[in-house]
């Protein structure tokens, strides 16, 4: 069985690489920074296996986790600069290659999908070929391999360092937000933990008047949207809002049925995840990615729709939910 | 109550403009010691959480191959191929990815798109292509920015209101996961997709819209930049005129 674990070593392996990479770069001011902070989380990576299946403490891994917040949060991390061939000689790869070039990236979807949908189904000798439950992440990973052999094979390409330091320096121009949508997760569990959904309902509890179910209904629609704005994730204010306003009230009190109340609470967690920088996977990695200046377009493009979504789900689950 | 003080340095942080790495991290810390959780707890939640969200972190395996591709001619392929698909304008050529986006999302296939994978070497260099096919030469950077910035929004409002459509997709799987164990409840995660529908068709019917409406607010936008051009050549040409 190839299990989800291995494809995270990998993952690890990956970083470590394009770590070493960076340390040798004289382009980039802050290299050993840089090869630090990438080689920590390719560390944590493979540290994370034996925290998962608890064989080993979590402690040091949070105290990496600390070391990571420091290295990226004070600006010790730098990037070199990219060696990408001039525009005219990517041009004329282009007319080179033609339509052969899209055939590697359109690897990864297909094998992804064919992933998640047939070979899950596949068993050899009783045992499932991808560990159940992480077909879609497995299938990602399958599919960037085989790709990668698609696309040394097409465009005859021998050098496997090509492609790393292509991708490091992606890896690069990212930077930080790589890592911001791991540690939200973090946040959330300990805003759990620690009782803030608790709080957040007896604050509502006494000032929500009695009955006004609307007022209700806004009350969690929004209070989702604000806290997914403050913590970037939709799946950390969730538990903190459905524990305040959604269970207590529009569920016990007012008799709200109990899917539509949830699922449309979750869909109000992502319009705010569509217009908070904190979101840095779906708003800022991308902003890097696409080599914008302004980081927040993407968040202006999405800020009409994310509003009018909101009013479309408040209407959904006043009129049709009680 | 004391533990909402975490909240607050969230938003202070925000606020202030701070480093989010920085702002998560304390936010973190203060909110545990505040819950009465001792150093070591903390620490402790630190790394397990990020152990078990390494799954958000994937993507990474594809940039090299993406980086490959694109330093052999990736994108300029992409552009040349839109190029010649006359009638498919930025506008109409991103409402249709975000429709495929919507589609294959609820059907559960969510990481065959995104900003690495599909954004950035495909989708945002063919929306500029089909502009740049239009305004017949090379865009200014003010509505490359605007086009790439709806590039990617095609792409995560697509994925963000088709996959809740999709039975076991992780949202759903939280949802269902959080109240079978707190509420003790039986909740089938079918009966959250179906409420999930409506809001899918508004995401498709608003952003649909606004994206064909992106194609007039790009015209104007050239038609401003051309027009400004025009002066500037005009001004070049015969300085002597202004006197």
């Amino acid at each position: 069985m190839i299990k989800s674990e291995y494809f995270f070593w990998l993952i690890g392996a990956v970083f470590l690489v394009m770590a070493a990479q960076m340390a040798g770069d004289r382009t980039n001011p802050r290299r050993f920074g840089s090869a630090s902070f990438w080689g920590l989380i390719g560390a944590c990576f493979f540290y994370s296996t034996g925290v998962v299946d608890k064989s080993l403490p979590a402690e040091p891994l949070g105290a990496a986790v600390l070391v990571l917040i420091v290295l990226g949060g004070f600006g010790f991390t730098g990037k070199g600069t990219p060696h990408t061939p001039p525009r005219e000689e990517r041009a004329a790869s282009a007319a080179r290659f033609g339509n052969k070039l899209f055939l590697p990236a359109l690897t990864i979807p297909v094998v992804a999908m064919l992933c998640a949908t047939l070979l899950k189904k596949v068993h050899i000798g009783g045992e499932p070929v991808l560990e159940p439950g992480s077909e879609t992440i497995l299938g990602l990973g399958v599919g960037a391999i085989a790709a990668m052999v698609v696309g040394m094979t097409v465009l005859r390409e021998r050098r496997v360092s090509v492609p790393l330091h292509a991708g490091r320096n992606m890896l690069e121009s990212m930077g930080w937000a790589l890592v911001l949508p791991q540690l939200l997760a973090v946040l959330g569990s300990i805003f759990q933990t620690a009782g803030v959904g608790d709080q957040v309902g007896r604050i509502t509890e006494a000032i929500l008047p009695d009955g006004q179910r609307f007022i209700a209904v806004l009350v969690y629609c929004c209070g989702m949207v604000l806290f997914t704005i403050v913590m970037g994730n939709a799946f950390a204010a969730f538990p903190v809002m459905t524990a305040a306003v959604g269970w207590p009230v529009l569920i016990q009190q007012m008799h709200g049925s109990i899917p539509a109340v949830l699922a449309i609470g979750m869909l109000c967690g992502f319009c705010g995840t569509l217009v908070t920088p904190m979101a840095a996977n779906f708003n800022l990695v991308p902003a890097a990615l696409l080599e914008l200046d302004d980081q927040y377009g993407p968040i202006k493009a999405q800020l009409p729709t994310a509003a009018a979504l909101l009013v479309c789900n408040i209407a959904v689950l006043a009129l049709f939910a009680f | 109550m004391i533990v909402l003080l975490g909240v607050l340095v969230v938003i202070l942080g925000f606020a202030t403009r701070r480093n989010p790495l920085l702002v998560v991290g304390a936010a973190g810390i203060v909110t545990g010691l505040l819950g009465k959780m001792s150093p070591q707890e903390v620490l402790a939640a630190f790394g397990n959480s990020f152990a078990s969200s390494r799954s958000v972190t994937v993507f990474v395996i594809t940039l090299p191959v993406i980086g490959l591709l694109e330093r052999y001619g990736l994108q300029e392929q992409a552009r040349n191929l839109i190029g010649r698909l006359g009638a498919l304008t930025t506008g109409r050529f991103l409402a249709l990815y975000l429709l495929i986006r919507q589609l294959t999302a609820s059907v559960g296939l969510t990481s065959i798109g995104g900003p690495a994978q599909s954004v950035r070497p495909l989708i945002a260099p063919m929306a500029e292509a089909a502009a740049e096919s239009r305004a017949g030469g090379p865009l200014p950077k003010r509505v490359r920015e605007k086009i790439r910035s709806h590039a990617s929004g095609a792409d995560t409002i697509g994925m963000f209101f088709g996959e809740d459509c999709f039975i076991a997709i992780g949202s759903i799987l939280l949802i269902t996961g959080f109240v079978n164990s707190t509420y003790h409840q039986h909740l089938e995660p079918l009966s959250l997709a179906l409420w999930a529908i409506p809001s899918a068709i508004c995401a498709f019917l608003i952003h649909g819209a606004r994206l064909l409406h992106l194609d007039r607010v790009l015209e104007r936008e050239l038609a401003v930049v051309a027009a400004e051009n025009e002066l500037a050549a005009h001004t070049a040409r015969r300085p002597e005129d202004l006197k």
